[in-house]
């Protein structure tokens, strides 16, 4: 293997000079005393190869050893994943001695010796491929698909496979043949790249099956598909890491994989507190069951940080490979940018916008790309949802991690000062926010057949009479309260419930957190048929008072057990008041 | 000061405001060393030219100056005889007293292991109830004051620190003006405190480069407290604005390419490695606690700005002070501060019925501030309208103030009691078993 010596030093930035071969991304190993800090290849200049360690270079002297491995940064694949907390180069967090962080420490991210129990699905001759399922062992609960490495290139025949049992990760399960008549041993574990996209499959179709999260501002006004991608801006104290710890609670995933890149300790700690003990509204198992925690948090080296998105998406598309519905959640791909940012800089390359580096768009592209919801080669499918979230440098959206983020993903949350300031949580902009998947035909079949043949047209003149209550917002500040009609006062209290009753949402209360699809259709239709009638009013005094009654006992019904005897007598209150004022057609 | 066997190197080649270089070998990245006496650090190590950062500025450095490396980053000796002791930035003792003895530890030292930490779930009580109730306090946060330089951020920030019951509290000061310094010495002297107090102190007058020592300074010695003594730890870092003001000057001397606001690229992550000291240790740890409570000043009240918009991506939550005309009194802005952490101990700690008393007054003081723009541009009021304004006037006097000192308890049957004033339970929009239990009929 290559070697070479330390030449120079600035804070992480390390040049090498080298006495052979290197590849760009290769991962080296820099020796300082005892210990060795891995590092990554970012540029070569003839024999000056420039590295980020991804750890404190505190104490690094010139002319110290580096050694050069021969391939790239990879995770490591294998049953064991779930439930793991990680760090942004996959070391098992938990199996790390001692209170502080002790950089140069690695360990191994899966259990060697734990036995799991094996199921054979291949036979003696079948035909496979890269990511074809050979059998399966159960891991919390869930298949988990020992699959051919997807190194494999070409066919395969199945030479031997092990029957039905115990085995450990690196025992062989089966002996493949090549075309060339070569055996290959392979075991459950296997390594991938994490900047390589997994491509074991068929075909990538555009999503179309809605992935149910509880949140009604989501699901029932702007809604994310299985397999499609999103991202949420925000300025800070605008809760966009409470809307993002409910989405990864309740989102009817099979696997949720937490990356937290660059943010707070304390939320991850949140998340590793509550986990264990919160249950999968879904399955009634503990969501940690299902879960993986990347954490990266901001104080932790600020190279790894970059790898810690990779080393996500690569974990989900393995288990997205499996046939399961995989959503990814990374707090926040700011953090990340900035990450690249810092090097670009130490590296003295012309800086873009805000000293961000050129490609960072293209860079962000790449990465959303890789999500999808898949036809595999055996005709199942699979799928990774993403769901990122921007920091916006003073929560200007036009800077450029939001504005080349904007470009990709197809699902935006804008979440607003505002209403944040106004306690109108989650402060998801309506009017603002968009899912572009509303428009494709194949979504409004499936929410159709799912949910209610009109499901979509009802979506639509709710955001419609939000629309008209701005616009009337607008003119009653510009003219007065008395230098509008009275109906216009009432047109905007009607977007007023949609908003009290349909956007807002108390992630606190355990009752109104989540709220399943059934439920959101059903308050929207009470809300929309409130919006439908007219009332008699005498002055827009009446309207006010009136309609903070409705909204009081429609909150109230949120706020309790769906059809319990409280929420059916709020109903009947709701109706009673109601009936005082509609005008019946 | 050079040692037997030390190296003296006589050959400088270049000189900067904040930096000066030389050739030299075997010197580690992050190393001290000294020229003519005065502390450096190594900041660039290119072959054998070496790039120091010289942190009380350069003046009257000449080119054969000597220069000696002292083989170790920035260190702090730490013992309990660090309580009630004042030092500079570089740790040594600037009240008159001896050196200190014990352990000497690196500063900027490594992270805590994010699964070693344990959740924040202790309550610290200030009294201040636009803090207790609207924004609660919880041991391991941390949470900077947002505040103009004409509000008295830093009163407010003695207080806190003296009603909080822990048991050190160690001032971070960078850029203080002497009169603050002299201030806080009074302060925690006349309350007879002084023996749990632990000061890191930069002055204007003392070189602006100096100030990046003292976070990570303050931030050792909280360590040791916490993690060897098993401690409470306040830490009070004033003005964290002045800190990335001096991390702007020394990454300009070093020709790094500025982003937004003139600032170095790295800022977030330079801000975060400090602020992410902040932790409550588990109870199998010892069950210690830093918990950091900053200032960061803004120019015009400005939050876009490089500085604070970092912070409050870092922070727990940020705390604005405003004068409120209405009652000619500073309160704690009730709109803008937020404490992430509050729902960690609100309702949990607190009486059940504290989250939604808070948010429906918030609510209704919105409310009466929409009221107000109406009232200014000249529009009539409506009854409700009227009750909004009368119900914040009292509900910014009795709850908002700064000079309130009150416990949770009282802050919630006040607000109850002016809820009950003021309007009907259907406008509170709250649960209607806390309005049964607690409505004041």
């Amino acid at each position: 293997m290559t070697q070479g010596k330390v030449k120079g030093i600035i804070a992480n930035l390390v040049t090498v000079e080298v006495d052979g071969p290197v590849a760009q991304n290769e991962i080296a190993y820099i020796s300082v005393g005892e210990t060795k800090l891995m590092a990554e290849v970012i540029k070569v200049t003839g024999d000056n190869v420039f590295v980020q360690v991804f750890e404190s270079t505190r104490g690094l002297k010139v002319g110290n050893l580096v050694e050069f491995t021969g391939h790239m940064l990879e995770v490591t694949l294998g049953p064991g994943l779930l439930s793991r907390n990680y760090d942004g180069l996959q070391n098992d967090l938990d199996k790390l001695t001692g209170v502080f962080l002790k950089r140069g420490e690695y360990n191994y991210p899966l259990d060697k010796e734990k036995l799991w129990k094996f199921e054979p699905l291949a036979k003696v001759g079948d035909k496979v491929e890269a990511a074809a399922w050979l059998g399966e062992v159960d891991e919390n609960h869930q298949p988990h698909k020992i699959m051919v490495p997807f190194v494999f290139e070409g066919q395969y025949t199945v030479k031997s496979i092990v029957k039905a049992g115990e085995y450990r990760i690196e025992d062989t399960i089966a002996v493949l043949t090549d075309s060339e008549g070569n055996d290959h041993n392979v075991t459950m574990v296997q390594k991938w790249p994490v900047k390589k996209a997994i491509l074991a499959y068929k075909s990538k179709p555009r999503p179309f099956k809605l992935l149910e999260t509880g949140v009604r501002t989501i699901d029932t006004a702007n809604p994310i598909c299985e397999g499609g991608t999103g991202f949420i801006p925000g300025p800070f104290g605008t809760g966009k890491t409470v809307l993002q710890h409910a989405i990864s609670k309740q989102a009817e995933a099979d696997i949720v994989i937490i990356a937290a890149c660059g943010e707070r300790a304390n939320e991850v700690v949140e998340t590793f507190t509550e986990f264990p003990e919160l249950e999968d509204p879904h399955t009634g198992r503990k969501l940690m069951e299902r879960t993986i925690i990347i954490a990266n948090t901001s104080n932790m080296p600020v190279a790894s940080r970059e790898a810690s998105v990779y080393t996500s998406m690569t974990i989900a598309e393995y288990y997205r490979s499996m046939g399961l519905r995989v959503l990814l959640m990374a707090d926040s791909t700011s953090r990340w940018a900035q990450a690249l940012r810092e090097m670009s800089n130490r590296m003295e390359e012309l800086p873009g916008q805000d000293a961000f580096p050129m490609d960072l768009s293209a860079i962000i592209g790449a990465f959303y790309a890789r999500a999808g919801y898949v036809y595999l080669n055996n005709g199942k499918t699979g799928s990774v949802t993403f769901l990122g979230t921007v920091s916006p440098a003073g929560g200007n959206l036009k800077e450029p991690v939001t504005e080349g983020t904007k470009k990709v993903a197809r699902c935006f949350y804008a979440l607003e000062q505002n209403r944040a300031d106004h306690k109108r949580y989650p402060a998801v902009n309506p009017i603002d926010s968009y899912s572009k998947y509303i428009e494709y035909p194949e979504f409004e079949e499936y929410m159709a057949n799912l949910i209610d043949k009109d499901w979509l047209p009802k979506v639509n003149s709710m955001k419609t009479y939000l629309q008209r209550g701005k616009e009337i917002q607008e003119q009653i500040n510009i003219l007065g309260d008395d230098g509008v009609p009275v109906d216009y006062h009432e047109e905007f209290w009607k977007s007023e419930v949609i908003d009290f009753v349909i956007l807002q949402q108390d992630a606190f209360d355990k009752i109104d957190a989540v709220c399943p699809l059934e439920r959101q259709r059903y308050m929207l239709d009470i809300v929309m048929d409130i919006c439908r009638h007219d009332y008699s009013f005498d002055n827009f005094n009446e309207v006010s008072e009136y309609f903070k009654r409705v909204i009081n006992y429609c909150k109230q019904m949120n706020y309790s057990e769906f059809h319990s005897e409280t929420f059916e007598e709020y109903q009947v209150k709701l109706n009673e008041l109601l009936n005082e004022k509609q005008i019946k057609a | 000061m050079a040692k037997a066997f030390q190296k003296i190197y006589t050959e400088i080649t270049a000189i900067t405001k904040a930096t000066c270089s030389l050739k030299a070998e075997g010197v580690g990245n992050d190393e001290l060393a000294t020229v003519n006496g005065k502390l450096a650090q190594v900041v660039k190590i290119m072959g054998n030219d070496i790039t120091l950062q010289v942190f009380q500025g350069t003046e009257g450095i000449p080119t054969n100056a000597e220069v000696v490396f002292l083989g170790k980053a920035p260190s702090l000796k730490v013992s309990d005889q660090l309580a009630g002791r004042f030092f500079n930035a570089y740790g040594d003792p600037i009240d008159g007293g001896p050196a200190i003895e014990g352990k000497e530890i690196e500063i900027g030292g490594p992270s805590v292991n994010p699964v070693r930490r344990k959740q924040p779930s202790e309550l610290i009580a200030t009294g201040i109830a636009g803090i207790d109730l609207n924004n609660t306090l919880v041991s391991g946060q941390k949470i900077p004051f947002f505040a103009d330089p004409d509000q008295p951020y830093n009163q407010v920030m003695a207080n806190v620190a003296l009603r909080a019951k822990v048991d050190k509290i160690i001032l971070g000061g960078m850029g203080l003006t002497n009169d603050d310094y002299l201030y806080f010495k009074n302060v925690f002297a006349n309350a007879g405190v002084l023996d749990r107090i632990v000061s890191f102190v930069n002055t204007t007058e003392n070189p602006a480069v100096e100030r990046l020592l003292i976070p990570d300074m303050a931030l050792a010695a909280a360590e040791y407290f916490a993690v060897e003594k098993h401690q409470q730890v306040l830490v009070l870092l004033t003005d964290m604005t002045l800190y990335a003001d001096a991390l702007a000057i020394v990454s300009n001397r070093m020709d790094q390419i500025p982003s937004k606001d003139s600032m170095p690229g790295s800022l977030y992550s330079d801000l975060a490695k400090i602020y992410e000291k902040a932790v409550q240790f588990p109870e199998e740890a010892g069950g210690g606690s830093i918990t950091i409570i900053a200032v960061t000043t803004l120019s015009g009240g400005d939050i876009t700005h490089a500085i604070p918009d970092n912070t409050g991506y870092i922070t727990e939550g940020q705390l604005y002070l405003r004068r409120d005309s209405d009652i000619g009194k500073v309160i704690v802005d009730p709109f803008r501060s937020l404490s992430r952490l509050k729902q960690l101990v609100a309702g949990k700690k607190t009486r059940e019925d504290h989250p939604q008393v808070m948010n429906a007054a918030v609510r209704l003081y919105a409310d009466a501030a929409n009221a107000k723009t109406k009232l200014e541009n000249g529009f009539d009021l409506t009854d409700y309208d009227n009750r909004c304004l009368a119900f914040a006037k009292e509900y910014s006097a009795q709850i908002l103030a700064i000079d309130v000192n009150i416990d949770t308890t009282q802050m919630l049957d006040i607000a109850w009691k002016l809820f009950a004033k003021y309007f009907k339970p259907e406008e509170v929009n709250i649960k209607q078993a806390l309005v049964d239990k607690y409505w004041v009929k």
